[in-house]
């Protein structure tokens, strides 16, 4: 019998790996060298990272989940099968079949088969336009699918149906959770933090409908999905539906191998199946009675198998149940009980937080925080440990505390790959780690959802006494920083994007940076590069915003938002003329003309006989101003005068990320100046500069860099600060990551010191002078042939002048 | 259908490292010039229609400026999975483009 085989294993037994999930891809890694490892995966893709599957939703690639390159698995010696489904398997022979007939052999099978998707038997629920939430191909379908959904509903308001939804909002489609319970996420959560979480995706656009037990799906003649109906006879329309109401482990291999199945295929605390040669790790896998559906006890359970396999003892004692809410915006974190008999709560309903540890017998055995998760992993850590609480009032309101400095070396911090406290800091110390990318990459620590990355950092500052060196590389293909490329640039004389690619190969692999090259030898030139268009985005050859039907936008320049009669007459003739679909006052005070054809720029540009206003580039924005004290009864300054002269000032000028402006009148700040990246705000006897601020996907209100008596002054220190961003940010770096990176002080210090002023102020004039205020000046003298239109079709001519000054 | 070479347009229409599209054979086709020739790919992209010829060129790939979809310029396989856009045969006689359906491809 086999367990001749078994009890003298092979110095490195042949192992086979059945499914290449999270679960698969870690039993791999912890088997290392010791095993002769051969990884059969149905999908057919290399193992990718599914808890982030998400993000596919909202514009992310697959290639960027993947968990591993394809070399990994080279290095490593694991022979990868991919498009391979095992599809019998004889445990006694150690021979496994696969759907295309190949047999394969093995020592000892490690089934990490996971889950499919749970479908409800609702009638109608194979309707054209119902999908799962699961792998890439259902994130294909929904993201096809929402381009003309009028209307999506999520079936399911756990977890991944609030994931699902708000991903679906996000990308602007109207959404409805619609959940048989009386509470949102009831596995998890109690009835008070269940009640704080629905108005919080209400407010993201979610609408959440509890109670609804979905009676049928309805169709259409076509067989599309035209809506729900529910047990209470109620219907709600939608062409999109989205099932999330749990999984279902695929056992069917197992079962069918003789092998003893329940709700998961049933290990001992080895890991080890009904059959000695077989064992099974992750979401197919039922350990003392439970089935797991995340990915932190997987970590567990691989390292427990790869032992077993390797003839060392090692058993598994089960896992905390522990869960994180992926929705921008709702902290939600929880772990263990939701409810015990004695619990302690901190909750402020009005700010929409709610703090909960629960006891048994004195100990640490669950935790609940939302709307503030602050010292969630030293609340995790009691939890997993059963810490004594003495006082778990005071453990809650310390734990809010605690930097990561005060966390245990047991402490889990990345929970989607396993990784404590003592690994990372052992890891950034032995292999002096410098950066947080570096220290991802070695522990894989916040390779995961990325929720501890900060923590990451955190720690990584720590231990580096700050002296942490966070490399991040413009060209990533090539792992060149910004400083390292802008050192070829100036020692080599370089003068375009071609000469720096032949130099050291940045941007020749998949062409990403190439505008960011563009930008750096332009500012390091002082404008007086050599253009290349094939370096810069459609948007910056063609000078407006491309759409997503190929279309583009026109936004002329209205500095200050100060316009004419004489120009909104010509706006509103170009609009007829050129029977613009849509023409809309914009969030930064002006005009936006939208649905234009590329044929059709240079004659609108004629037509309108305004400058462009940069709205489609990496540049100087606009300059928002109230209205000051030419009419205001409170104001203190002139904004528009101001605010009009500082656009023309930055006007023309490329930066590295785009950079927005605002002058207000006094401190009621009108026109959002506190908000901008550069905003002057005047006060009583002076004005105020304000740098950093944002009011987009992240607010801050800026950093007030300095109080001066005059308008002149405060220009003059809006200038050299702009400067001092174009030359020392990373590309795609706006002010505000910028200031929370380097800190105010080293921005005073380079912009308020005198000299150093000066010196910025003459550089800024070099760049501006060589900088073309108007590029829409290339409808006169396009720079590239066809520059405008395709190979069979010509640009609409440009008329005559109109006469009107520029 | 198009065994044979049909002639598109001017190659001096298409600048270095750039696309320009042409209609050809009941579609849009977009042309790049790369540093070692010529490649012609389907010029919308599967994904939602992305215009592929206003993308950014490198040595041997495009990217569609709607959503950062990939595409190799030689096989049309789009990076990453399995999408892929059809290649053409493209080539350049007397300042003319030329292009035609690969005839070993079927469909
Ligand atoms: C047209 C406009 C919306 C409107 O109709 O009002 C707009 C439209 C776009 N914004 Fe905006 N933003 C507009 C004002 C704003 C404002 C308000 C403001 O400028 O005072 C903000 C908040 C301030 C800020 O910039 O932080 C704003 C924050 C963003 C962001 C978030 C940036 C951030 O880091 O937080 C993005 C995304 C990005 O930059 O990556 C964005 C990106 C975009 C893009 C360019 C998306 C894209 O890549 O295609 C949109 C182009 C639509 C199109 O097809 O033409 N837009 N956007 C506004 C044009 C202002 C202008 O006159 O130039
Ligand atoms: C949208 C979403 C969000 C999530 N968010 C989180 C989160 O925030 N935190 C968290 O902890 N968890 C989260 N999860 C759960 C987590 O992703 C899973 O727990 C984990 O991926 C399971 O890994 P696995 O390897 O066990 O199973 P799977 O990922 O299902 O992998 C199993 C693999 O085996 C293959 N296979 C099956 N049968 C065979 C066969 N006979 N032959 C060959 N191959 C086979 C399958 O095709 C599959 O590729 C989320 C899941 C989803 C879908
Ligand atoms: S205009 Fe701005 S806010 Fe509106 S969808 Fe586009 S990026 Fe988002
Ligand atoms: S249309 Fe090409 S990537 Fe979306």
């Amino acid at each position: 019998m086999l367990f001749d085989a078994l009890a003298e294993p092979a110095s490195r037994p042949r192992v086979l790996v059945v499914g290449g999930g999270i679960a698969g891809q870690a039993v791999c890694e912890q088997l290392g060298d010791g095993a002769q490892i051969t990884l059969a995966c149905a999908e057919p893709h290399l193992p990718y990272d599914r808890v982030n599957i998400g993000r596919l939703l909202t514009g992310e690639e697959l290639p960027a989940l993947q968990l591993r390159p394809a070399d990994w698995y080279e290095d490593h010696g694991v022979e990868v099968l991919l498009d391979t489904r095992i599809a019998a398997l004889d445990l006694d022979a150690g021979t496994a079949a696969t759907a295309a007939g190949a047999t394969l052999v093995y020592d000892r099978v490690v089934l990490c088969t996971g889950s499919d998707a749970l479908v409800p038997p609702i009638p109608g629920i194979d309707a054209a336009g119902v999908h799962v939430f699961r792998g890439p191909e259902d994130c294909a379908a929904i993201v096809a699918a929402t381009s003309s959904s009028r209307r999506a509903v999520v079936i399911g308001g756990g977890l991944l149906g609030l994931e699902a939804a708000h991903a679906l909002a996000t990308l602007g489609v109207p959404v409805s959770v619609v959940h048989l319970m009386d509470r949102l996420m009831e596995r998890q959560l109690d009835g008070p933090a269940a009640a704080l979480l629905a108005p919080a995706m209400a407010d993201l656009g979610v609408e959440v409908l509890l109670e609804h037990a979905t009676d049928t799906v309805l169709r259409g003649a076509d067989g599309e999905v035209t809506g729900l109906r529910f047990s209470s006879g109620v219907e709600l329309a939608c062409d999109l539906i989205v099932v999330a109401v749990g999984i279902r482990a695929q056992v069917g291999l197992a079962r069918d191998s003789g092998l003893a199945v329940e709700r998961g295929i049933v290990v001992d605390d080895r890991l080890v199946t009904s059959h000695e040669r077989a064992l099974a790790v992750g979401e197919c896998a039922q350990h003392r009675g439970v089935v797991h559906g995340i990915v932190a006890p997987i970590h567990d359970q691989a390292a427990v198998a790869a032992q077993t396999v390797l003839g060392v003892d090692a058993d598994y004692a089960g896992s905390i149940p522990s869960a994180k809410l992926k929705v921008m915006g709702v902290d939600l974190v929880t772990a263990g009980a939701a409810e015990g008999e004695h619990a302690v709560v901190v909750a402020d309903a009005a700010a929409g937080t709610y703090r909960k540890l629960i006891l048994s017998e004195g100990r640490v055995a669950g935790t609940v925080l939302l709307g503030d998760t602050r010292g969630a992993e030293l609340l995790l850590d009691a939890v997993r440990v059963g810490a004594v609480a003495e006082d778990p009032l005071a453990l809650l309101a310390d734990a809010s505390k605690a930097t990561a400095a005060e966390l245990p070396d047991g402490a889990q911090v990345c929970n989607c790959n396993g990784v404590c406290k003592g690994d990372i800091v052992s890891a950034i110390r032995e292999q002096e780690l410098g950066s947080t990318q570096e220290v991802v990459a070695v522990t894989r620590a916040g390779a995961g959802c990325g929720s501890c990355k900060p923590i990451v950092a955190e720690l990584l500052a720590i231990e580096r006494g700050g002296a942490a060196e966070e490399a991040t590389y413009l060209c990533p293909c090539r792992k060149q920083t910004r400083e390292q490329l802008a050192a070829i640039v100036r020692t080599e004389g370089l003068e375009s994007v071609s000469e720096l690619g032949a130099a050291c190969g940045a941007g020749h692999d998949c062409g990403a940076c190439k505008p960011g090259l563009s930008y750096l030898v332009s500012e390091i030139c002082g404008n007086r590069h050599r253009e290349e268009r094939h370096a810069r985005y459609i948007n910056d050859r063609v000078h407006a915003n491309i759409q997503n039907d190929g279309t583009f936008s026109v936004v002329p320049r209205i500095r200050g938002g100060v316009t004419s009669a004489a120009e909104l007459r010509r706006i509103a003739d170009v609009v007829d003329k050129y029977e613009i679909p849509m023409v809309k006052v914009t969030g930064g005070q002006r005009i936006d003309l939208l649905g234009i054809r590329k044929e059709q720029l240079p004659a609108v540009w004629e037509d309108l006989g305004m400058p462009s206003g940069h709205a489609y580039a990496k540049a100087v924005r606009t300059v928002k101003t109230c209205v000051g004290s030419q009419f205001c009864r409170f104001g203190l300054g002139d904004a528009i005068e101001v605010g009009v002269d500082l656009e023309s000032e930055m006007e023309g000028l490329y930066t590295p990320h785009k950079v927005k402006a605002a002058v207000v009148g006094c401190p009621r700040n009108c026109a959002e100046a506190y908000v901008k990246d550069i905003g002057l705000v005047a006060v009583e006897g002076g004005w105020e500069i304000y740098v950093g601020g944002a009011a987009g996907a992240t607010v801050r209100k800026g950093d007030l860099l300095a109080t001066v008596q005059t308008a002149a002054d405060a220009k003059r220190l809006a200038l050299a600060f702009l400067q001092h961003y174009r030359e020392q940010a990373e590309y795609l770096e706006r002010t505000y990551t910028y200031l929370e990176r380097v800190g105010l002080a080293a921005v005073q210090e380079a912009v308020l010191d005198e000299e150093l002023q000066a010196e910025l102020l003459e550089r800024y004039r070099i760049a501006k002078s060589a900088a073309d205020p108007d590029p829409w000046r290339e409808r006169y003298a396009p720079v590239t042939p066809k520059q405008f239109s395709a190979l069979d079709t010509e640009h609409d001519l440009v008329g005559p002048p109109t006469g009107v000054a520029r | 259908m198009s065994e044979t070479w049909t002639e598109v347009g001017y190659a001096a229409d298409v600048p270095m490292l750039e696309g320009r599209s042409v209609a050809f054979d009941g579609g849009r086709i977009a042309i790049f010039r790369l540093r070692d020739g010529w490649a012609a790919i389907d010029h919308s992209c599967p994904h939602a229609d992305g215009p592929l010829a206003d993308g950014i060129v490198a040595d041997s790939c495009v990217t569609c400026p709607l959503h950062g979809h990939r595409y190799d310029l030689r096989t049309g396989l789009r990076q990453g999975d399995e999408g892929s856009v059809r290649t053409y045969e493209v080539r350049e006689r007397d300042g003319m483009l030329e292009l035609r359906v690969p005839v070993a491809v079927a469909g």
